[in-house]
């Protein structure tokens, strides 16, 4: 069992939850990814790595409840346990030796774009973190990102904050500018990372993506995670999940990401009902 | 005298119809007179060539004496001293290859059925066991520590062996639930998982720890593992990377490889509506390979509620690497078998589900390395009309542990190298089972599993 030492809610649908796990905190790395299960009947659920305490023996995860699995997790409290906690997976980022990068994340993407934001700015390196919400209600870590970023570009859907537009778009005037980059760092949904990815091939610079496809065990044994990278097959969970962005076929995972929407839905909605029928009997 | 019976005993059955719309064991096991009657059958031959077809040794015509005798729980102590699995390899084993091969009543007639024998006094065990008197074990601990990477069957095989000489063995599972293969392969209608449990929680009263979440490699190195002051570790992770075709639309949504769409229904039961995992429900299901992974799938699919489930295989059925026992129960339960039909292109609908899959119709050729006739394509094609594809066309040993562990040596299937079987080239290191020899039975990584433990006792006592 594995105790939540801390949970809070960074919007309505966003929650961050650190968990005692000192195996897994004692290596875990900017870019690795654990895999969660709250209980005997819940699927594993794979989530990347948002902090890590190795003192405290802590790691922190951010998830967004969308589904029935996340809200599962989103009703457990602080002092209540998950059953299984597995980590580090994945290769970690590359990250050393970079001088200016541009961090891009697109909304809940942020929570996995900022762990590499803050060890590249402790590495010394100039960071620029571009990052877009729907609208300001969603924004989250805002002041982390802030605190560890040379310029922080706030971009919404609707103008509400910040700028209005893309990430795509302040990225590009960014390069406009002349700004050169060693490299850029996106992070969010797929759509959102294949046009970052469009927009710096034209520009030549590198570009590296974290991939979230759907997986199982997370060791490389079911290859429900493969994506297609430079036109082979990856494993998200031991290859990445971290690939680069002008070799991934974005429209293949997006495809592949939708597999299992109907039974989701109908899950959510069972799942609800029975919620909504338990405060009923209360 | 001898029971001159020709044929073995029958062992009762579900109906075919019946067994595959639920996840049910098939095989029912004998009764006390069934197996009494079927131990009568052995000859007791003096050079007991059962005994050598055996990987892991079973001295069968003792354990077989004594069922006859009706002293079951004393067959099952014969047959526990060599097998630590034995509810397990009496299910699984390819008895008909091994120990029956060699069994002079098979040379006129049908062999003795020692696999089902071996199942039997294993149920007996089980469903007597709160009655006996509690095994105590009470080994004296030699104060060694050996860590074992993998609960298949080679790792609690190794585990089981070290734990009676008195070693403290721990065992490290990267899945949540113990036993491999076992929980996540092996369906719960060929291999109930209570089974699987029971035979674990027996090895955990002999004092061996089981840590579950444990990705080795990841979470610890072995090379941390000898840090933290293990004397010898043994590596069977088994041979868990699929194989793709390497085919056009194989990213298809609904197309599985067979380890994913038996580990979310084997391991993670979503088969059954109280858990969360899902899978896709297909109308028309073709599983692509002819082995035992393909007929386990294939039964699955069966069992999910598919209309229609097919083996599509490139070569004929005497090719099938499968058992015949799994071949004959997924005719029974209707799988239908596209035999010389080679997959080249799977077609999408316009959401990316698998909605075709074309394949070359095949001829048998030459015979080429492995014996088996080379198929060709004809030059027709076929279209099956099919919303999921399960690809069950082999496996390789996962990186994880070769990656992460430096001079240990590996081939380059990634297959770890070792001198005799079991040692590697890293010292302190051994190895058995899949991770060694690539995909192969349950019962030859149990025999690895048993012969690492050999050898790592032996390196500890010369150290």
């Amino acid at each position: 069992m594995f105790k939540i030492v801390k949970k809070e809610s960074l919007n309505a649908q966003t929650d961050r939850m650190t968990v005692l796990a000192p195996l897994v905190a004692a290596k875990a790395l900017p870019g690795q990814f654990v895999i969660l299960r709250a209980d005997e009947y819940a699927e594993r659920i794979p989530l990347t790595v948002a902090d890590y305490d190795r003192e405290a023996g802590t790691v922190t995860v951010i998830f967004q409840k969308v589904g029935m699995s996340t809200q599962k997790i989103g009703e457990l409290k602080e002092g209540e346990s998950l059953l299984d906690f597995v980590g580090p997976l994945g290769t970690a980022s590359h990250l050393d030796g970079l001088r200016r990068v541009a961090v891009i994340g697109g909304g809940l993407g942020c929570a996995i774009a900022y762990p590499q934001a803050k060890y590249l700015h402790a590495a010394g390196a100039q960071v620029d973190m571009i990052v877009g919400f729907r609208n300001a209600d969603l924004i989250i870590l805002e002041e982390e990102m802030r605190a560890v970023s040379t310029n922080l570009i706030m971009m919404t859907d609707d103008g509400s904050k910040g700028e209005r537009g893309f990430v795509t778009d302040a990225l590009k005037a960014q390069l406009e500018a002349g700004v050169e980059y060693d490299e850029v760092i996106a992070i969010g949904p797929p759509v959102m990372m294949k046009f970052v990815s469009l927009l710096t091939k034209q520009y030549g610079v590198k570009t590296i993506v974290s991939m979230n496809p759907i997986m199982i065990d997370g060791t490389g044994m079911c290859g429900g995670c493969r994506v297609t990278v430079g036109g082979k097959i990856k494993f998200a969970c031991v290859d990445g999940p971290e690939f680069d962005g002008h070799e991934v076929d974005f429209d293949e995972l997006i495809r592949r990401n939708s597999a299992y929407v109907p039974q989701e839905r109908e899950a959510a909605h069972r799942y609800n009902c029975n919620l909504m029928k338990q405060a009923e009997e209360k | 005298m001898a029971n001159m019976q020709m044929n073995k005993t029958p062992m009762p059955e579900a109906d075919p119809i019946e067994r595959s719309r639920c996840f049910e064991e098939v095989a029912k096991g004998y009764t006390e007179e069934q197996a009494i009657n079927e131990a009568k059958r052995c000859l007791n031959c003096k050079n007991r060539p059962c005994v050598s077809g055996c990987p892991v040794g079973v001295r069968i015509p003792e354990f077989i004496a004594k069922v006859a005798e009706g002293d079951f729980e004393g067959a099952y102590a014969v047959i526990k001293q060599t097998n630590s699995l034995p509810a397990v390899c009496g299910r699984v084993c390819p008895q008909e290859s091994q120990c029956e091969s060699k069994c002079v009543r098979g040379v006129k007639g049908e062999s003795v059925a020692i696999g089902r024998l071996e199942r039997f006094c294993a149920d007996w065990h089980m469903a007597h066991a709160k009655d006996l008197p509690q095994t105590s074990y009470g080994i004296p601990k030699n104060d060694k520590k050996i860590a074992v990477i993998g609960s298949g069957p080679s790792g609690l095989s190794c585990a089981e062996s070290l734990a009676r000489r008195g070693y403290e063995v721990t065992v490290f599972e990267a899945f949540h639930t113990a036993g491999g293969v076992l929980v996540y392969g092996i369906p719960q209608f060929r291999l109930p998982k209570e089974i699987v449990k029971a035979e674990i929680d027996e090895l955990k009263k002999m004092g061996v720890e089981v840590l579950l979440d444990m990705v080795m490699g990841r979470v610890i190195t072995i090379d941390e593992l000898f840090e933290q002051g293990y004397d010898a570790v043994f590596v069977g992770t088994g041979a868990g990377l699929p194989r793709f075709l390497g085919i056009p639309g194989e990213n298809s949504c609904g197309v599985y490889s067979a380890n994913e769409f038996l580990t979310r229904v084997n391991l993670m039961k979503a088969y059954k509506e109280e858990y969360d995992t899902p899978i896709y429900q297909a109308r028309s299901v073709a599983v692509v390979g002819g082995g035992n992974v393909a007929m386990d799938a294939a039964r699955c699919a069966k069992r999910l509620g598919a209309e229609q489930v097919m083996i599509v295989y490139r070569r004929g059925e005497s090719e099938m690497p499968a058992r015949l026992e799994e071949i004959h129960h997924a005719k029974e339960e209707g799988i239908i078998f596209k035999l010389l039909t080679n997959p080249c292109e799977i077609i999408a609908d316009e959401r990316g589900f698998a909605k075709q899959m074309v394949c070359d119709v095949m001829v048998l050729g030459e015979p080429d390395a492995s014996g088996r006739r080379s198929p060709e394509p004809s030059g027709e094609k076929i279209t099956l009309d099919v919303d999921s594809v399960i690809v069950a066309v082999g496996t390789s040993p996962n990186p994880l542990i070769r990656m992460t562990t430096p001079g240990l040596e590996t081939d380059r299937r990634g297959c770890i190298v070792t001198e005799d079987g079991v040692t590697s080239s890293r010292p302190g290191v051994f190895a058995g089972g899949d991770a060694v020899t690539g995909a192969a039975t349950v019962i030859l990584a149990m025999g690895a599993g048993k012969r690492a433990a050999d050898a790592i006792d032996a390196y500890i006592q010369n150290k």
